[in-house]
């Protein structure tokens, strides 16, 4: 008996720019959103699902066939491609927006993910994905895609283990575990591993590894939100609060401020 | 996009270049070519950036919580060697074939500041090993040598760099190490002092005087491992850089394969001299990374510790001697970052190495120094990790040539130019 064709993984992960999570976050003048004239850099959760990709490679060695990751944002975003790059991707997308153009929503970035995939001619088995960005913690597009994909999903993953002679992949929620057809799967990710730090001679490789240039309107979408922002301002800053001497002190203010002790 | 100093500088030689195409179009990019393109030194290229970046997190994660225990202890954790290694910040300059990053001298440069910013006596391990005993194999190591020794340093072997001696320091041809040809091997008999690295290393080049009727002419520099028969002695205890070992070694009847001399019989000295050089640049970098990890460390700490009302940070005075700190910090650095890029261009660098690493090691001290102050009693508690900055940072005026050896090489140059 022939052994089926093990199908080889081409493993897709969509990465941000986002300001560094070390940033002291200011609202901007305007107060129309934070002062983006700060450190950037690859958003966290993203940094792990890049983490994880690279991870499935190394303990499933040549059945992961290609590690592509994909952003979509002005040219400066190169720099966190080749980041990704530096970590063990083998190559890259760059759809390119201009640097005045407005954040992209998650249904649209969702949207033009979906058209990438369709074009990969080798096609693409597993999308992992970071939980959240930490700018917007809109945490949707992950979902978005999959619905738009048909593609079944799985989110907060804590554990993911594929196995692709079975064509299956086993994610750990931090609860429920849960087994998912493999061709057709979108994983949302939150872990617990360290990103790995880009070596210097990988920096280097990375210099070599391709990237692939396109805009929105040579994949047919259209990015213009359709939410609009009206104000952000800082939360109010926090008042009240007192110190008492003693429990005593403590229940009488607690009466004081109408809250009894005494059941209904 | 910007290019950096060197490679606009290599473009103006014209190259010998069968150009298709128009001949208008050559005569433009030839005009072209011959304008450099003129960068601040702030300019570096995205590897380098992005390798800053990298070397920063590792520092920040992985060497950061272990430095009081190993500071207190005395002593290099393994696990720190280990990851120096795994992110390829042992081979910086070194070909790929060899196992290196084929990355910039100035990206050496940035690993060992980054580091010192975090852990003065990490950075000082990553330099001796790039800026000396590397380049040394680069430079005047033949193929097979190359070939031999450099994915060992590469991958996982410390190495050492073994010139001083209790008679010799300063005037470092005045060694008395002797070696005594038996064969095809050399036979060594002496002993060194204040080796950096040695304790855990396990490659050492070893400066030895093979013929001392021809004076200094006569030293010459040789490749041995630890198995051969080197003996590590005492490990000094210091008042800084107190993980980084410093130890006395003994070599007693050691015997080197002839094969084991590198750049040639008698050619130590020359060796020696040119190597140092650009290790000056290397301390010139961990000054710089040392002040200004202090610097980072103590400001956030005045904006937040409020007296009489306001944060002592916005005291008219302490105001003035940050931003004295601040411009004394941005000198360093231009000062290192300047002779880093004269050396990629390949200009003359010595004046500007030397000079960088006087007053490199003059701004640590300072700054370091006030860093403490401005924490007031809090920086003087070892918990803080603040007054390690100033301890590690008298070691700056003294090894890899001391403030005074600085200035003379300095005078010198000064002299020829102006007499």
């Amino acid at each position: 008996m022939r052994p089926s064709a093990v199908r080889l993984l081409n493993i897709f992960v969509p990465i941000k720019r986002a300001v560094d999570y070390a940033v002291k976050i200011r609202v901007n003048p305007e107060q129309t959103g934070i002062d983006l004239n700060v450190k950037h850099s690859m958003n966290p959760f993203d940094e792990i699902a890049v983490e994880e990709a690279v991870r499935i490679r190394e303990r499933l060695k040549d059945a992961v066939k290609s590690i592509k990751v994909v952003t979509i944002g002005p040219p400066k975003s190169a720099e966190t491609l080749r980041t990704a790059l530096a970590m063990g991707a083998d190559s890259a997308i760059h759809v390119e927006i201009p640097e005045s153009a407005p954040a992209p929503e998650p249904l649209g970035v969702a949207k033009t993910l979906r058209a990438l995939i369709e074009r990969q001619k080798e096609g693409v088995d597993v999308v992992i994905m970071g939980k959240q960005a930490i700018d917007d913690d809109a945490g949707q597009t992950g979902q978005m895609l999959a619905g738009l994909l048909g593609w079944s999903q799985a989110t907060f993953a804590s554990k993911v283990v594929v196995d692709p002679e079975q064509k299956v992949a086993n994610v750990t929620h931090l609860m429920v575990r849960i087994i998912h057809n493999i061709s057709s799967h979108a994983v949302n990710f939150q872990f617990f591993e360290e990103p790995r730090y880009a070596s210097l001679p990988n920096i280097m490789k990375a210099k070599k590894k391709p990237v692939e240039k396109l805009t929105t309107a040579e994949l047919g979408i259209d990015l213009t939100p359709r939410l609009e922002t009206i104000k952000v301002t800082e939360p109010p800053k926090r008042v009240g609060g007192g110190k008492v001497a003693n429990v005593d002190e403590l229940l009488a203010k607690l009466k004081e401020a109408g809250i009894s002790g005494k059941h209904a | 996009m910007f290019r950096t100093a060197s490679r606009s500088v290599r473009a103006t030689k014209l190259r010998s270049k069968t150009l298709v195409g128009p001949s208008r179009m050559f005569s433009v990019s030839a005009m072209r070519a011959e304008e450099p393109q003129l960068n601040s030194l702030s300019t570096f290229t995205e590897e380098e950036n992005m390798f800053r970046d990298s070397v920063k997190r590792f520092a920040v994660d992985v060497v950061g919580p272990k430095v009081r225990e190993m500071d207190e202890k005395e002593s290099m954790d393994p696990i720190i060697i280990q990851g120096l290694f795994e992110q390829g910040l042992m081979g910086i300059e070194t070909s790929a074939e060899h196992g290196g990053a084929e990355a910039s001298f100035t990206s050496a440069i940035i690993a060992i500041e980054e580091l010192a910013k975090i852990d003065p006596s990490v950075s000082v391990m990553c330099d001796v090993h790039n800026t000396l005993v590397n380049t040394i194999l680069r430079k005047y190591g033949t193929t097979e040598q190359q070939d031999k020794w450099l994915p060992l340093l590469s991958n996982s072997k410390l190495g050492s760099f073994c010139l001083s001696e209790p008679v010799s320091g300063s005037d470092a041809f005045a060694l008395q190490t002797r070696a005594t040809k038996d064969g095809d091997h050399w036979v060594i008999n002496g002993s060194k002092m204040w080796i950096t690295n040695s304790y855990e290393a396990e490659i050492f080049l070893i400066f030895a005087n093979i013929d001392p009727s021809k004076g200094y002419k006569g030293i010459t520099c040789f490749i041995a491992t630890r198995d051969m028969g080197v003996q590590i002695a005492k490990k000094e205890e210091k008042l800084g850089i107190r993980a980084s070992s410093t130890c006395t070694l003994n070599f007693d009847d050691l015997r080197i394969p002839a094969e084991n001399i590198i750049g040639g019989e008698g050619k130590g000295y020359k060796l020696a001299i040119e190597i140092l050089n650009e290790g000056r640049i290397g301390i010139a970098a961990q000054m710089l990374g040392l002040a200004q990890g202090a610097f980072d460390k103590a400001v956030p700490y005045t904006y937040q510790r409020t007296q009489f009302g306001q944060p002592i940070g916005t005291f008219q005075g302490m105001q003035f001697q940050i931003a004295e700190a601040a411009v004394e910090l941005e000198t360093a650095r231009l000062l290192t970052y300047n002779a880093a890029r004269r050396k990629e261009e390949g200009r003359n660098f010595t004046k500007e190495a030397a000079m960088a690493k006087y007053w490199a090691s003059n701004v640590a001290q300072r700054v370091s120094g006030s860093a403490i102050e401005w924490c007031g009693g809090v920086g003087f508690t070892r918990e803080t990790g603040i007054e390690k900055f100033w301890r590690d940072s008298k070691i700056g005026a003294i090894y890899e040539g001391t403030s005074n050896i600085q200035l003379q090489t300095i005078a010198k140059f000064i002299q020829k130019e102006y007499s």
